[in-house]
């Protein structure tokens, strides 16, 4: 009988121990969420190592690791859309709450409070952050001609270990247990377990480029390095903290005030200047060109963008935390960043649209690249938007209001959401070796709502809040501060219930999205799509 | 440039490296001086570690994610200052592990919101918001007034506060569990408890046992209040 291989065993002694620490904090534990997670981890090591070694002795002596590894990119597609519809609805669930405060049930696990986390981490780190793992291994195993670094086992721990974190991270928001740091809300040991993840991510991710059969590293990897790397350094920084002991899932932060709100906002702005950005602008890079059937506009472009992009990004967090308590040099320095970054954020939007001269054509027959393309449309709208609101006198009005929540629904929608759902409609046929979609028609209804339900989205929200900034700071005839701060809460009613059937709308393409993909899988294909059909299967 | 570009497109060490490299420095550049310009946060007198109770109720209005709604952070513009009071300075948030300033104010900015409302007002808004404020798009928070106060690991959570540079003395560690009881009982002498967290304010509590809802209020009633702007002590605020 041949023995197991190393890097198998090598995994499966990893998730043994995780196994182990779980059993120790479960027997220790001094809170609900410990319990819960140690049991978990327990439990999900038993189920891994089980499936590891029935795989094993199920495939003694035929191990077919040649070729691409595309089932991990499978994996993780599936994922994206599951947690996209997850996302999506929560959304929903809390657009509603804040139209009829009712719906928040008067329960705590229900509340707006816990919700707001598990709907900013779903789409964020579950749909957005499948999307990237799933296109970047995608991209680097083509780009790099080589098989994914480090065997199947660890991609495989790579995938469940992501989404045991993120439900981890889900169901301890829901139960009451939060760092209290936007889009960092998981505590000290979900923080530590997906530290794990994301290294064992980089070292896949980045031993592939080292073993490829490329002279040259292409660009999409540039940014999926980047976004990788620091990913890394924020998550470590911004989550420093000190637990109240092994068994207690509740930890402080190392730093506090003004020094934890800078070092906050490094970290929340970069989340969406390399989570939200940079790894998908390494879409943006392979996705354009192979559906467009062009090379990259300018590749001299694409060093300038990528330089200029991750250097200026990380100096922009302060304009988080204009006129605060933040010392002025500070807020001085991330307002001049911000506004700089128009310029390589614009010059990545021309990059991406200048790659469809004479393939304009594509849009009309291919529905992927037209969510790909309005998607880089978006993504200039937003990063001009940014650059604008980080201006401290238009930010003294636009903080604290509505107006951020638009802007950021912008980018997510518009940008990070339509991106993926470009790359997804392209993969989905390309992997799972179909001739095209089941139905482009359906596709278009998709592309539709889903931009109508945006449009609704940030319309709404820029109403909203242009009325509650200037409204906060009317002052009547007398001199006096013309409103209550409940008038206004009173005033936005309407566009909150408009913003609600944006999300709705949103939501509907996303269901549309699924059942077609679900029918294109399942084999039936009614209309040959001539965008795809350039393409050779499985290139 | 020193170097070709494709020296680095050949080279995935270098390309790693040279990226650590250029993200590092924003950052650094950006963050560091906070902790070594002296005056980052400024020497006024009045801040002190919160009170037991208080720094429980902090707990929960972290667990709740009132931050997502509500800010603690008055801007230096007329109108919030107006509105709100004084503008908030980075002293008064500087054992605020995490700081809360929050992002956005679905309801209003509570930076000086201890001392504005009565007890009863806070249990009434937090219990129902739309009985006392009718707009009000706030949850209701009934279920904190029925849930005991967990206090077994009180003084590991002030311990560990301790660690990352909250300055609880042994002393307030070895009374904590006496100074939380004192605050939440309004019968009982708080004497000490105001020798070590001058201006706690007590609460009603429901004379059988410590409420999260207690410990919350206790905490909504300390904000902003601990430095006093009218002292000439503090006129030198500035950064």
């Amino acid at each position: 009988m041949q023995g197991i291989r190393a890097g198998d065993a090598a995994v499966g002694l990893l998730v043994a121990a995780l196994g182990l620490i779980g059993l120790i904090q479960a027997a220790g534990a001094a809170d609900n969420e410990i319990y819960v997670f140690g049991l978990s981890l327990l439990a999900f090591a038993v189920v891994f190592d089980f499936g590891l070694l029935k795989r094993h002795y199920d495939t003694v002596g035929q191990w077919p690791e040649d070729g691409y590894n595309e089932a991990i990119v499978k994996k993780f597609l599936i994922a994206a859309l599951f947690w996209a519809v997850v996302a999506f609805l929560v959304g929903v669930v809390l657009a509603a709450q804040l139209s009829w405060p009712a719906l928040n049930l008067g329960i705590s696990f229900t509340n707006f409070g816990r919700l707001r986390p598990v709907h900013t981490s779903a789409a964020i780190f579950a749909f957005g952050g499948s999307a990237l793992f799933s296109t970047s291994f995608y991209v680097v195993q083509r780009t790099c001609r080589a098989r994914l670094f480090g065997g199947e086992t660890l991609a495989n721990f790579i995938f469940w270990g992501y989404q045991f974190f993120i439900v981890m991270a889900a169901l301890s928001y829901v139960m009451g247990f939060s760092q209290g740091q936007e889009y960092a809300e998981p505590e000290w040991h979900l923080d530590l377990f997906l530290t794990l993840i994301w290294v064992l991510y980089a070292l896949v991710f980045i031993g592939t480029v080292v073993k490829r059969q490329e002279p040259h590293i292409y660009v999409a990897n540039w940014f999926y390095m980047a976004f990788i790397l620091t990913i890394a350094v924020l998550h470590i920084g911004n989550n420093i903290a000190m637990p109240v002991s092994f068994f207690t899932a509740k930890s402080y932060n190392i730093a506090a005030g003004v020094q934890n709100a800078m070092i906050q906002w490094w970290y929340g702005h970069n989340a969406v200047g390399f989570f939200l950005t940079a790894g998908f602008l390494g879409m943006m890079y392979y996705f354009i060109p192979k559906a467009a059937g062009r090379p990259i506009y300018s590749y001299r472009l694409s060093i300038v963008h990528f330089w200029s992009l991750v250097f200026m990004y990380i100096w922009a967090g302060p304009h988080h935390l204009h006129y605060t308590a933040l010392p002025d040099w500070t807020q001085n320095l991330g307002m001049a960043f911000s506004v700089m970054l128009w310029m390589p954020s614009w010059g990545g939007m021309i990059n991406g649209l200048m790659t469809l001269s004479g393939a304009w054509d594509k849009l009309r027959t291919d529905p992927g690249l037209r969510f790909s393309v309005t998607a880089v449309g978006f993504y200039g709208m937003s990063t001009f938007e940014g650059p604008v609101m980080s201006i401290r006198p238009v930010n003294a009005l636009s903080h604290y209001t509505d107006w951020g929540i638009g802007h950021v629904h912008s980018g997510a929608l518009g940008w990070v959401a339509f991106i993926s759902f470009g790359a997804i409609y392209y993969l989905v046929p390309a992997l799972w070796k179909r001739p095209g979609l089941y139905s482009v028609r359906l596709a278009s209804w998709h592309y539709w709502i889903a931009t109508l339900g945006i449009v609704l989205y940030i319309t709404s929200m820029w109403v909203a809040g242009i009325m509650q900034g200037l409204m906060w700071r009317a002052y009547d005839q007398f001199g006096f501060l013309q409103y209550s701060f409940a008038e206004s809460v009173s005033a936005v009613h309407p566009f909150y219930v408009i913003r609600l059937t944006g999300g709705v709308c949103f939501l509907i393409g996303a269901l549309i999205m699924v059942y077609n993909l679900i029918r294109t899988v399942r084999g039936t294909v009614t209309e040959p799509m001539a965008g795809l059909a350039a393409v050779p299967v499985g290139e | 440039m020193f170097i070709r570009h494709e020296t680095l497109e050949r080279n995935a060490f270098l390309f790693v490296i040279f990226t650590v490299l250029v993200i590092a420095i924003g950052g650094l550049v950006e963050i560091i001086p906070l902790f070594t310009i002296e005056t980052t946060v400024e020497h006024v007198t009045g801040v002190r570690p919160y009170s037991p109770l208080e720094s429980r109720g902090r707990d929960i209005y972290v667990r709740e994610g009132c931050y997502l709604c509500h800010s603690q952070m008055i801007r230096a513009l007329r109108d919030e200052v107006e509105r709100y009071g004084h503008y908030s300075i980075a002293a008064e948030s500087m054992y605020d592990h995490p700081f809360q300033w929050g992002s956005k104010r679905i309801g209003p900015d509570l930076a000086r919101v201890g001392g504005k409302y009565s007890n009863d007002w806070h249990y009434a808004h937090l219990t129902n918001a739309q009985g006392v404020v009718p707009e009000s798009l706030m949850p209701h928070y009934a279920f904190l007034e029925e849930t005991p106060l967990e206090q077994d690991d009180l003084v590991a959570r002030l311990k560990a506060q301790r660690t990352v540079g909250v300055p609880y003395t042994d002393e307030m560690i070895a009374n904590a569990r006496a100074d939380l009881r004192a605050q939440a009982d309004p019968a009982a002498d708080s004497a000490a408890l105001l020798k070590r967290y001058p201006k706690a304010v007590s609460v009603p509590g429901n004379g059988q046992y410590v409420t999260e809802m207690d410990a919350l209020v206790a905490y909504l009633q300390v904000l902003g209040t601990m430095v006093d702007f009218a002292d000439p002590a503090n006129e030198k605020l500035h950064q």
